[in-house]
């Protein structure tokens, strides 16, 4: 019923559309306040909507999956929480998905943040993972199968002392148990006892920064979710193979979920966004016949 | 009606602390419409509230976290003295408020810049020169294994080798941009137009998803209408 009522609803959006272009042939262009609202109700529409997208996973996101699926069970994996919660729309999804797919397959998971709010996102991730009904079955241990390291101030600094010693940076975890008294902890001095690093970030410091120092100086095998604003600045290390596989953006996102089948968020999110997308690039198109009208007629 | 009771159930829990995000948010949307007092009350709560969290979560994760039981240990362990060095540094910083002595931030400051600078030097010459250079010297022609032209691989070699070289005709300024050089040059500019277009499009991707974030918000956690 919902779907239906969405669909109609989208539709007689789409047919305003050609009102709108109409209207601006004839020189009476929709103001900015219109434009604001075509994007609201496109956006909000969706989101009410169960269609399942046809989503191709593209070539990144497949490296990704296939460097993850080649970690044998019960890796160490180091997973960095770089982003604040403006950025959780696109990123939360992409963490609670990895955070499902790892405890599935048993990987150690060793938190860390350079931004203070990424542990919090972290910890929030693993309580939505934790509500699967396979991974609470695990009966995971804190400590023992994940443990929390919290946020550390120092930027780059924390990624270059840690090549060191993990414990330098990190004493004490989140708890403010003491690094030693962690039994995950115990036999992990740096990153070379680390299997796979995961970041998910949204700026600076972040997944540029584990670039230059956990890879191309420490050798860590590095798999990144980005914003997708983030996310053109780090594509040319992509394409170095300095990384082996990026998410960007609610688009990464989704396609993660997919080839993990671990629906979330993201696969409806993402519903939204095409069709906001779609809005856009109508006005666009408008705005642009508006123009090109008014020069004609100037002319 | 169970599945509303549930629902009720959960959001029972954070109405308050929800209603009242529902509400800063609505109060951001408004200057959409236009600029305005409620707007602005928004604006500040969330200014304030963000330099609060800053500040105490700086304060406990070093400060007392990190300085405070490093110097100064509970359980037995040997306190880390080099942790005084980062301490005298970071009180000199503050120094900066005095007008007598303030020139002695200069001395922490001298360190960072001096610490991030040594770090970067490296860290640049070999993730953003050395690493991107070398994969660009790559072969134009891509081959499979059975010796067949990769045609779609050989086109993306040579777009890629393309817009290398002639990215770095437009940034040669000692001669002048004219014939086959300044061609180069116009090329060079059709590159990093659409590169600029790509970074532009993946930006209005990232903001429609903070819309949709908020929207999910309101409509999912805050209305439970979904």
């Amino acid at each position: 019923m919902a779907n239906t009522i969405s669909i109609i609803l989208l539709i007689l959006l789409g047919l305003s559309l050609v009102y709108v272009l109409v209207r601006t042939l004839k020189g009476n262009p929709i103001g900015r306040r219109i434009v604001f609202l075509y994007v609201a109700i496109a956006a909000a529409i969706p989101l009410f909507m169960d269609l399942e997208v046809p989503l191709p996973i593209t070539t990144d996101v497949r490296n990704l999956y296939d460097a993850l699926e080649k970690l044998p069970d019960g890796s160490k994996v180091m997973a960095a929480f770089d982003y604040d919660p403006p950025s959780a729309p696109e990123l939360q999804p992409m963490a609670v998905a990895f955070m499902k797919y790892a405890f599935k397959r048993d990987f150690k998971i060793i938190i860390m943040g350079l931004w203070p709010q990424g542990p919090i996102q972290a910890n929030m991730a693993i309580d939505e993972a934790m509500q699967d009904p396979e991974i609470a079955a695990k009966n995971l241990q804190y400590g023992v199968d994940y443990v929390n390291l919290g946020f550390q101030s120092g930027n780059e600094f924390v990624i270059q002392s840690m090549g060191t010693a993990f414990k330098t940076m990190f004493p004490k975890d989140y708890r403010t148990t003491p690094y030693d008294s962690i039994p995950l902890m115990r036999n992990i001095v740096n990153f070379s006892n680390i299997d796979f690093v995961m970041n998910f970030s949204s700026g600076e410091p972040g997944t540029i920064q584990w670039v230059q120092i956990a890879v191309d100086r420490f050798g860590s095998v590095l798999g990144a979710g980005n914003t997708a604003v983030q996310a053109p600045q780090v594509y040319p290390y992509l394409r170095a193979g300095q990384m082996v596989g990026l998410l960007g953006g609610m688009s990464g996102a989704a396609e993660f979920e997919k080839i993990t089948a671990e629906k979330g968020k993201a696969s409806t999110f993402i519903l939204s966004q095409m069709i906001a997308h779609a809005i856009v690039i109508i006005l666009i198109l408008i705005g642009n016949v508006a123009y090109f009208s008014e020069k004609r007629k100037k002319k | 009606m169970s599945l509303i009771l549930a629902r009720k159930e959960k959001r029972s829990s954070m109405d308050i602390g929800m209603f009242f995000a529902a509400l800063l948010t609505l109060g951001i949307f408004s200057f959409l419409y236009k600029d305005n007092p409620v707007y602005k009350v928004c604006e500040a709560i969330f200014v304030g509230v963000s330099a609060g969290f800053w500040a105490i979560t700086y304060f406990f994760d070093n400060i007392h976290k990190k300085f405070w039981l490093g110097v100064f240990p509970q359980e037995g362990d040997s306190p880390d003295y080099w942790l005084w060095g980062g301490a005298i540094l970071g009180f000199l910083m503050l120094l900066r408020i005095s007008n007598k002595i303030g020139w002695i931030a200069r001395w922490p400051l001298s360190f960072i810049v001096g610490a991030t600078a040594g770090l970067y030097m490296m860290l640049y010459f070999v993730s953003n020169a050395l690493n991107q250079v070398a994969d660009t010297m790559m072969p134009i022609v891509a081959y499979a294994s059975d010796n067949s032209v990769l045609w779609l691989d050989t086109f993306g070699n040579f777009i890629v080798v393309l817009g290398v070289v002639t990215g770095l005709i437009y940034f040669f300024f000692s001669k002048e941009h004219k014939g086959l050089f300044g061609t180069g040059a116009q090329v060079g500019t059709w590159f990093l137009m659409i590169t600029f277009g790509a970074s532009f499009g993946y930006t209005v991707m990232s903001r429609m998803s903070l819309l949709i974030g908020r929207l999910d918000f309101l409509f999912g956690d805050w209305l439970g209408l979904f």
